[in-house]
């Protein structure tokens, strides 16, 4: 799986990224590119946003990343089928740049939060979700202070009917309730893809979440799918990018 | 010839303002009492090289609907083009 980690300036959990899919998945062909860059490469299989405070979050969060010269190409890349993940402040440029409807605003609590929370999985037959077991509750840690997702009402409802909420908050019985939502998010919605079914954003962080000795490890499941998922499909990108639908 | 450009870029109603929020409960605790609906946006002041006034404006909507204000939650409008870097409010007309 040849994964290329975009480093904005502020960016602040690409190292983290970097160790879950290098030295925790292993896989080898995990390289960082730097938001000036005008190309990610050839041949690649997965692009991730990490979380952090691009630009400082000036303007809007994720608003001024997403005029990033490299964003040019992760976009281009996204809109040919490309797989691109957006974790935290990844989740809110992918939604500024319009690869993911939406926004992200302040918690309604107005404050940062900073815990472990539990998400239900609402699918499992996306390349994003394949490793989970079905209805699985697991246990991942949030960090952010704009994490509440809104969006029209027929956003919403397009999302709830096309299946495109694969995450949300819940309690640790997996019930979703008010008092299980750190953020306000509408329909405590934690991550959602694109209908393509090929870009996913999230506020929680999976990849600091993949080793039983930092309390959980539910977070790799998110990194082994699509590892699963490009072990398990045709080899060229064409291939790739024209015969696998979710 | 060069222009400024004053924008102000406001929540959506139905947007949470935490900072309009605090602000009125500093309002009120200080005795504001007939003061409520607090917002509190960004006012942004661009130079920009044109040939009329109508052009600067038209950069300065083309701006704003590229980066500077989101749609989904907020609006803006361009409030003023003037050939000095100084907002003008005391002289618009205020009606009713």
């Amino acid at each position: 799986m040849r994964t290329r980690i975009i480093v904005f300036p502020g960016s602040n959990c690409d190292h983290d990224a970097m160790h879950a899919v290098r030295n925790v998945l292993g896989e080898r062909d995990t390289e960082f590119v730097w938001h000036k860059a005008d190309s990610i490469g050839q041949d690649v299989d997965l692009v991730i946003l990490p979380g952090g405070f691009s630009y400082g979050d000036y303007l809007r969060t994720g608003a001024i990343a997403r005029f990033s010269p490299v964003m040019k190409a992760v976009i281009h890349f996204a809109n040919e089928g490309g797989t691109v993940l957006g974790i935290c402040n990844g989740f809110q440029v992918l939604c500024e740049s319009g690869l993911l409807p939406g926004v992200l605003i302040r918690n309604e609590s107005l404050k940062f939060a900073c815990k472990e929370v539990h998400l239900t999985v609402e699918r499992t037959d996306t390349r994003f979700t394949n490793s989970f077991e079905k209805e699985a509750v697991i246990r991942i840690p949030i960090a952010h202070g704009e994490g509440n997702f809104i969006a029209s009402d027929e956003v919403i409802a397009d999302l709830e009917q096309n299946g495109q909420i694969l995450f949300r908050y819940c309690d640790a019985n997996g019930n979703i309730t008010h008092s299980a939502n750190p953020n306000g998010s509408r329909n405590n919605i934690a991550g959602i893809i694109n209908a393509e079914g090929n870009v996913m954003g999230l506020m929680p962080h999976p990849e600091r979440a993949c080793e039983a000795l930092l309390g959980s490890a539910d977070g790799l499941n998110v990194f082994e799918s699509l590892r699963d998922f490009f072990d398990t499909i045709p080899a060229t990108q064409t291939e790739r990018f024209t015969t696998v639908a979710l | 010839m060069k222009y400024y450009a004053y924008i102000a870029i406001e929540r959506k109603e139905a947007i949470l303002d935490p900072q309009g929020k605090a602000v009125e409960h500093a309002l009120s605790s200080l005795g504001f009492r007939e003061i409520e609906n607090t917002r509190i946006g960004k006012l942004v002041r661009l130079a920009i090289t044109a040939s009329s006034p109508e052009a600067a404006r038209a950069i300065a909507e083309s701006a704003s609907e590229k980066l500077l204000a989101n749609p989904i939650m907020e609006t803006y409008s361009v409030l003023e083009i003037s050939d000095e870097p100084v907002l003008h409010a005391a002289e618009w007309e205020i009606n009713g």
